[in-house]
């Protein structure tokens, strides 16, 4: 099991390596579009300390855990 | 004499604490600014109170290097349904969490590193993350992937010689992808595998007293010594015209013990000129229960797992939230400061259980009006309060 799971984590890395040399995709929003994208308000996480809290009242009391899109995620609450 | 009821679930988040020295950064290719936050969160429900102070401080260095460093402490007083039904009284007790992080940027990619250590009297955990994210396709596309490592150590208060271990690993990889001018989505995938001493030393399962069907029995429970969760998450951020932004995401789980779980979320953010911003989120979450989950068993040692923890039962909660952010420019003599806000935020959170009944009500008298005989209880529900107020200052 944790083999196949690193083996699929090693082809990731290598699908990415592979996709860094596709850098000159032109990109359907420029630079100078994202004005709306830069405002704070679209920020994906303006309160990290927030809702790291947040999390962990929600993991402490629930079966589920992880794919929170934080740099950790996941619980080893059990 | 410490009770801790809901010490490992409580205790042993270490993993979550990495999401906050490490935010995921929507654009890999520029570390975060310099920030520091001070935290006081405030937990209320179902007998529980837990609350303590954080602070997280977060420095870069030449525009390549970025340390971080967070404090949280929970102080717990329990007398939950958990500690009533055993027959034990109120307990206190107090954990604390420390956890350093160090970034890496080069080019188009950063890599992360961190390491976290939460103590308690009679529960240790340790967790090491690495992780990296990169920028693609002219900025709009960034991927990140991430492994953690954690070891654990579960004592008993009331045992001096009980202490197992808990081995974790996590895998993720995510990707996060402009779509439009005003529109930003990411995926999420996580898998989660735990081994060794996976229930709380102080948890039991229920079982029909043989002498009186209208009583029960407890016994320790028995869980499996692995465990292994899949996550997949969705989200999406809009920015709506007349500058306010509304999020929204699914989370699907799944997991070897039969637990299967959804999660959504949908919030709303409101600025008001330059200085206000509030905020309004509900989330709504469902699962089923794990295999091995009854509420109240046949006889003793009916199966080979045995658990009645209401964490594993079927249940849904909603979620509801208000906040407010003030953000002001500081006043001259204030050096260093660039920036800083104040935040207070609500959530009121409704648990509803299906399959956990409140088993204090066949703990009464029979002659007691609100009595039933086992199995034949009231389904157990409670609501909470949670409380966040905090300051954050950039420099």
């Amino acid at each position: 099991m944790i083999k196949g799971i690193a083996l699929k984590i090693v082809l990731a890395a290598a699908l990415v390596s592979g996709l860094s040399a596709c850098g000159n995709i032109e990109p359907w929003v420029k630079p100078y579009e994202r004005q709306q994208l830069a405002d704070p308000i679209m920020a994906v996480n303006p309160h990290p300390i927030s809702s790291a809290y947040m999390d962990h009242v929600f993991e402490a009391r629930e079966g589920a855990r992880g794919a929170l899109g934080g740099g950790g995620g996941g619980c080893g609450c059990n | 004499m410490s009770s801790g009821f809901n010490k490992a679930r409580l205790l042993g988040s270490t993993l979550a604490a990495m999401a906050l020295a490490l935010p995921l950064m929507s654009s890999a290719g520029v570390l975060p600014d310099d920030r520091a936050d001070a935290l006081y969160h405030r937990y209320e429900g179902g007998g529980v109170t837990i609350q303590g102070p954080s602070v997280l401080v977060r420095k870069k260095m030449a525009e390549k290097y970025a340390v971080s460093a967070n404090y949280y402490q929970d102080m717990i007083t329990s007398a939950s349904i958990d500690v009533e039904v055993s027959g034990a009284s109120e307990y206190k007790e107090e954990r604390d969490q420390y956890t350093l992080g160090f970034e890496y940027l080069r080019g188009k990619t950063t890599y992360n590193l961190s390491y976290t250590n939460s103590e308690e009297n009679d529960y240790d955990a340790q967790t090491a993350t690495f992780g990296l994210s990169q920028d693609l396709f002219g900025d709009l596309t960034t991927i990140s992937m991430g492994f953690s490592r954690g070891s654990d150590k579960v004592r008993n208060s009331t045992d001096p010689s009980f202490e197992r271990d808990i081995d974790r690993w996590s895998y993720r990889v995510g990707v996060s992808q402009i779509l439009t001018k005003s529109l930003i989505a990411s995926m999420n995938l996580e898998v989660i595998t735990d081994e060794g001493f996976l229930n709380n030393p102080y948890r039991s399962y229920r079982y029909i007293d043989p002498n009186d069907n209208r009583r029960f029995i407890l016994a320790q429970e028995v869980y499996p010594r692995t465990r292994t969760s899949n996550a997949v998450a969705i989200n999406g951020r809009y920015f709506l015209p007349y500058r306010a932004a509304i999020y929204g995401g699914y989370r699907f789980f799944t997991d070897t013990w039969d637990i299967r779980a959804d999660t959504f979320e949908l919030g709303y953010i409101h600025p008001i000129k330059q200085q206000w911003t509030l905020e309004a989120r509900v989330r709504y979450y469902q699962q089923d229960n794990a295999e091995f989950y009854e509420d109240l068993f046949g006889r003793v040692d009916q199966q080979n797992f045995m658990a009645r923890d209401k964490e594993l039962s079927t249940f849904n909660s909603i979620a509801f939230r208000i906040g407010a952010s003030y953000e002001f420019a500081p006043v001259t003599g204030w050096g260093f400061v660039k920036k800083a806000s104040v935040n207070l935020f609500y959530d009121r959170i409704e648990f509803s259980y299906d399959d956990f009944r409140d088993a204090r009500v066949s703990k009464l008298a029979p002659t007691d009006p609100n009595y039933r005989p086992a199995g034949s209880e009231p389904l157990y529900e409670f609501g909470a309060n949670v409380i966040q107020a905090f300051v954050s200052i950039w420099f």
